[in-house]
């Protein structure tokens, strides 16, 4: 999708008013925060898990080119096709390739972020076949012609009435006429038809959650099944992996996913936890006869090692989204791309760039519940700084906030005149406000009092108060 | 694409402050660490494991009926598919480890991969894990995927010492056995299910309605 990253304000101002969207949103307290926070609880062992997978993913890191090769090498060994893009453009050139060698018509998925990245939908439908998205959440999106607004729950912003209107609109011409009112029937009736799809395509393509270089699998999980049905099913199986995702041995993905799970939708474990390796063998009675896994950078190698390489942990559970206030109160379209919320923020400038994306890294109170929730123990309000100061430095930030903190830097690095102007400020709004505690408009602060009010001081500055305290301690 | 290769490994030894590939020394290093992999930090599961997985994959909404041999599976299948209405049509794994099992006249049996109007299936298992409740199959001849995903109702035959504590475990008896990874290993923790409208669980969104695990002692 283009990034529309740039109409940020505007959109989470319609996003607050939204009030379907706000009704859906609350969902999310109620079923991932309160889940995940049941599981940890019942683990002793979990922070222990969570650095034992940091420690893993930063191993390979440090080591990444040696372990995609060491992976490349065992799916070629096992019958499979490794292919490298450095852009989105590689990646759906050769996804469209295999495609169109493959002679299909009709294109499973299953749900891949990365998939999302690179547009492969859009691509797929321009040279002429026909993508199905089979996640049910992805599905009831790709009906509604929207982007994802939550990187596990992509269609969390809907409410059962539009799922209901969007079925009933598309769903007549399978026969199904019948309005579905109820979450058992509308599941039903999105399991028939894409029953029917899954047993057609010719080829089936899936993320990947992680990939084994000891073994050259790549690891999906679900709880639908619709990975499954999509990467056995049909004749060719194409995997779209970031090369972040790769890690040394299927020990080291069993400790990813005993935090994946539980940081995503508080289970234990995934209903289904799948590694695929090569292509069906000999004897095999069913799968695929082709596997290809692509390998896609876009930026992420420019990421390594400098002030955003923590980012390439990321394992993409979406605890982070589902503690930020921010993202609570918006949803996920409002950022504007494919990834939303804290790790949206900080992916989505790198990715499509700051100018693009400016308002992201901004939209942040820096509470530093993401940071405190991440399995992975990203640094995410750091990097989100480490972005405003990209923006101040390279003069993208507006410009009565580039004078406001010139000032402000100006008076901090001269300590006495500080105090004197702040102590002058702090008395003199007080006196403004008096009796009312509150400013409803101000002066230069428009954005803040245009939808809230902007508390008076209260009594004297800080440092004053601090003085005085310190004064009548003295013996 | 060759130049997409050599231009993304460059990019990532660049970010690492290197020339060319790893040192030998440090790459052979890090092929023992692939050539002998360790399991790291494993929770806890208390003494019986047997015990463990049959409570983990009960609270995961599969159903467990415990037998004393194998020629009583045929009993369990016959009351399931009469509680659910499923019919008389089963298809079973071309498992020779399934052979033994006597099925009732009344069943019509086919030994094949699975169906897009399968409603039944059995298969075996490679292994069970206590920690998760899963239960872990290895695509073969004798154990096709499409078993595992295409029917309404999938019951799967686990014999106690196949239960192994940890996912790690899974791992280790691969290596002992000397099984390469096939082509599909399949956790399958509990009924298909999806929570994609309001959050609320819904069994049986692609995958199997209902799971069931068939524990014979041994």
């Amino acid at each position: 999708m283009k990034p529309t990253a740039i109409h940020f304000k505007k959109s989470a101002k319609v996003a607050l008013v939204d009030p379907d969207l706000q009704r859906a949103m609350g969902f999310i307290r109620g079923g991932f925060v309160k889940n995940r926070q049941t599981v940890v609880d019942r683990l002793p062992e979990f922070d222990e898990l969570r650095r034992s997978a940091r420690g893993i993913k930063e191993h390979t890191l440090q080591n990444l080119d040696f372990y995609l090769q060491a992976f490349e090498k065992r799916v070629q060994a096992n019958g499979g096709q490794v292919h490298w893009a450095s852009t989105p453009e590689d990646a759906r050139e050769i996804v469209v390739g295999i495609c169109q060698r493959a002679g299909a018509k009709r294109v499973t998925k299953g749900k891949s972020m990365v998939g999302e990245e690179i547009a492969i939908n859009e691509a797929l439908e321009t040279a002429g076949f026909e993508p199905i998205e089979t996640d049910l959440g992805e599905y009831i999106i790709q009906l509604a012609g929207e982007p994802p607004s939550h990187i596990i729950a992509p269609a969390v912003h809907k409410t059962k009435s539009q799922i209901t209107e969007l079925f009933h609109e598309h769903h007549a011409r399978y026969g199904y006429t019948d309005r579905q009112t109820e979450v058992p029937a509308l599941v039903d009736e999105a399991r028939k038809v894409l029953r029917e799809k899954f047993l057609t395509a010719e080829v089936g393509i899936t993320g990947a959650n992680f990939l084994v270089a000891e073994t050259g699998s790549t690891v999906i999980v679900t709880n639908e099944g619709n990975g499954d049905l999509t990467n056995t099913l049909p004749r060719v199986h194409i995997v779209t992996a970031g090369i972040e995702k790769v890690v040394p041995t299927r020990e080291d993905v069993s400790t990813l996913l005993r935090v994946l799970a539980r940081s995503a939708t508080g289970q234990e474990m995934s209903v289904y936890t799948t590694f695929s390796t090569g292509a069906r063998r000999k004897d095999d009675l069913d799968g695929p006869s082709e596997f290809h896994v692509v390998l896609l950078d876009n930026g992420r190698s420019q990421m390594l090692g400098n002030e955003f390489h923590e980012m390439l942990r990321c394992i993409r559970c979406g605890a982070c989204m589902n503690h930020c206030p921010v993202y609570q109160g918006i949803g996920g379209h409002a950022y504007g791309w494919v990834y939303v919320g804290p790790m949206g923020s900080v992916l989505t400038p790198l990715m499509v760039g700051l100018d693009q994306a400016g308002d992201l890294p901004n939209a942040c109170t820096l509470n530093g519940r993401c940071q405190e929730v991440c399995p992975m123990g990203i640094g995410l309000p750091d990097m989100l700084r480490q972005l405003r100061r990209r923006q101040y430095q390279s003069r993208k930030s507006s410009r009565t906030s580039r004078a406001a903190l010139a000032a402000w830097s100006f008076l901090a690095l001269r300590p006495r005149l500080y105090r004197r102007v702040m102590g002058a400020a702090v008395a003199g709004l007080s006196w403004l406000a008096w009796g009312r505690g509150r400013f409803r408009h101000m002066l230069l602060a428009g954005g803040w009092t245009s939808v809230r009010d902007l508390p008076a001081p209260q009594g004297a500055s800080f440092q004053n108060q601090w003085r005085k305290r310190r004064e009548s301690r003295q013996p | 694409m060759n130049n997409n290769r050599e231009q993304v490994l460059a990019n990532i030894r660049a970010a690492l402050n290197r020339a060319g590939p790893l040192p030998d020394t440090i790459a052979t290093t890090l092929q023992s660490r692939l050539a002998r992999p360790r399991p790291n930090i494993q929770p806890a599961i208390g003494a019986d494991p047997v015990a463990h997985f049959i409570d983990k994959l009960q609270s995961v909404s599969g159903k467990l009926t415990r037998v004393a041999s194998i020629d009583k599976v045929a009993e369990v299948v016959g009351a399931h598919l009469q509680s659910y209405d499923l019919g008389d049509a089963i298809v079973v794994a071309p498992d020779p480890s399934l052979e033994g099992i006597p099925w009732s006249n009344r069943l019509s049996v086919e030994r094949r991969a699975g169906q897009g109007s399968d409603r039944v299936t059995v298969t075996g298992a490679y292994a069970a894990v206590a920690e998760t409740g899963s239960v872990v199959l290895l695509s073969s001849a004798e154990s096709p995927t499409t078993l595992n995903f295409l029917p309404d109702d999938h019951l799967v035959v686990v014999r106690e010492s196949q239960i192994v504590a940890h996912i790690d475990d899974v791992w280790a008896r691969m290596r002992k056995d000397k099984r390469a990874m096939p082509r599909t290993v399949n956790f399958i923790t509990g009924p298909s299910k999806t929570a994609d409208v309001e959050q609320t669980i819904q069994e049986g969104a692609h995958g199997p309605r209902r799971l069931h695990v068939i524990l014979v002692a041994d």
